[in-house]
């Protein structure tokens, strides 16, 4: 057991590396504090397309269904689980009478998660783009 | 009450050829409903008038209204630029009926061309990934620019040049935005839809409704009582390039 310091020193620069990502999270405080999302007005909260829990999870099937929907079946209309009848539309439903604020709502969240995607707004607009002029 | 062998094997013989006769009854009285294909209720189809069209020289109304609605970049190298609904040649438009005297006749005149939305639409067979498809309600040939992959077979495949494909993206080429129509992406391709999103809502198409002469006729082609059905009846109409055996749902009066 001569070599018994290179084997604890070798042990414990593997450790230390393996259990880097925990360090440098702790020092950069990229903590695991939730996102600083901004949630829309309460009033309009409550009116959304479907239960707060449902939509944090699943919004991206809720999304493939409507546009699978709408594109090929030319089923646009969608009833809440209150009741009252929506469009299915992203830029005229979800943007226009909820998150107004696409950029603090939903991309915070997206960078937050690393969710490298989505690309639906490569060609879905977000309301506040309409007033660009400068081609 | 007893029985013999023979008899158990030839009830349950009986049994058996009754099961399977039941079976085959059913398959086939519940396979004939099924069989037919959903009847089509609708073709949308277009008629253009070009005589009335040329006493408006120059006008654009229908296709800057196209352009508004639809989001379409205005790319000026013809070799990237994206259409839906333009103006073209006479000669170009209908190739077989060119003269020596066409030319001259046409020469400032020029012939709004869009989508066909063909019958038997060519593009729809080359999709290897049924990007676009034929409506089966309304005879519509559609596309789905979530799943073009931007092959671009269906523009090889196009008799009329009604497809373009976006070589770069589009939206650096357009000057203001319609929230109420997406744009498109970089590597797809994109044509007319007769306008369905107006449709869904019970609106005339974009370019139907721009033409203060009332030059485009929009209307169902089944419906015998419709607007263009009563035109084709009365006046000579024209298809695009008839003899590919596309069936073309717009018709030009001449």
């Amino acid at each position: 057991m001569r070599d018994r310091p290179q084997i604890f020193a070798g042990l414990l620069i593997f450790v230390g590396l393996f259990t880097f990502p925990l360090w440098y999270g702790h020092a950069g405080k990229t903590s695991l504090a939730a996102p600083d999302i901004k949630l829309p007005a309460q009033d309009k909260a409550k009116q959304c397309v479907a239960p707060l829990n449902y939509m944090r999870n699943s919004h991206m099937q809720l999304l493939v269904n409507w546009r699978e929907e709408v594109v090929r079946q030319d089923q646009r209309q969608f009833t809440a689980y209150t009741g009252k009848v929506y469009d299915k539309s992203l830029t005229r439903t979800c943007l226009t009478q909820c998150h107004t604020n696409k950029a603090e709502f939903c991309d915070r969240c997206h960078r937050y998660a690393g969710v490298s995607g989505p690309y639906c707004w490569d060609c879905h607009i977000d309301t506040k783009l309409t007033a660009r002029s400068t081609p | 009450m007893k029985i013999t062998r023979k008899d158990f094997l030839r009830l349950s013989g009986l049994g058996l050829l009754a099961v399977a006769g039941k079976k085959a009854v059913r398959a086939i009285t519940e396979a004939a409903p099924s069989a037919s294909t959903p009847k089509k209720t609708k073709q949308w189809g277009m008629v253009i008038d070009l005589a009335k069209c040329r006493q408006e020289a120059g006008c654009t109304d229908c296709i800057k209204a196209c352009n508004t609605a639809h989001n379409i970049p205005q790319i000026a190298d013809p070799a990237r630029e994206i259409k839906w609904i333009w103006n073209q040649p006479f000669e170009t438009v209908f190739p077989l009926l060119k003269t020596d005297y066409t030319k001259q006749a046409y020469t400032g005149h020029p012939i709004t061309v869009l989508c066909n939305h063909c019958a038997n639409p060519p593009c729809v067979r080359v999709c290897p990934t049924q990007a676009t498809w034929k409506r089966d309600e309304d005879g519509i040939v559609m596309m789905d620019w979530h799943r073009c992959i931007g092959c671009r077979y269906c523009m090889a495949a196009c008799p009329y040049g009604s497809r373009s494909f976006n070589w770069q993206d589009p939206r650096l080429a357009i000057a203001s935005f319609n929230p109420d129509f997406p744009t498109r992406t970089k590597g797809v391709v994109e044509k007319c839809n007769f306008c369905e999103e107006r449709l869904a809502r019970g609106k005339r198409p974009a370019c139907v409704e721009a033409c203060p002469e009332k030059t485009i006729v929009f209307g169902d082609l089944l419906d015998p009582d419709s607007e263009p059905r009563q035109l084709l009846r009365t006046r000579f109409s024209l298809q695009r390039e008839p003899e590919l055996g596309t069936s073309p749902s717009v018709y030009y009066l001449v």
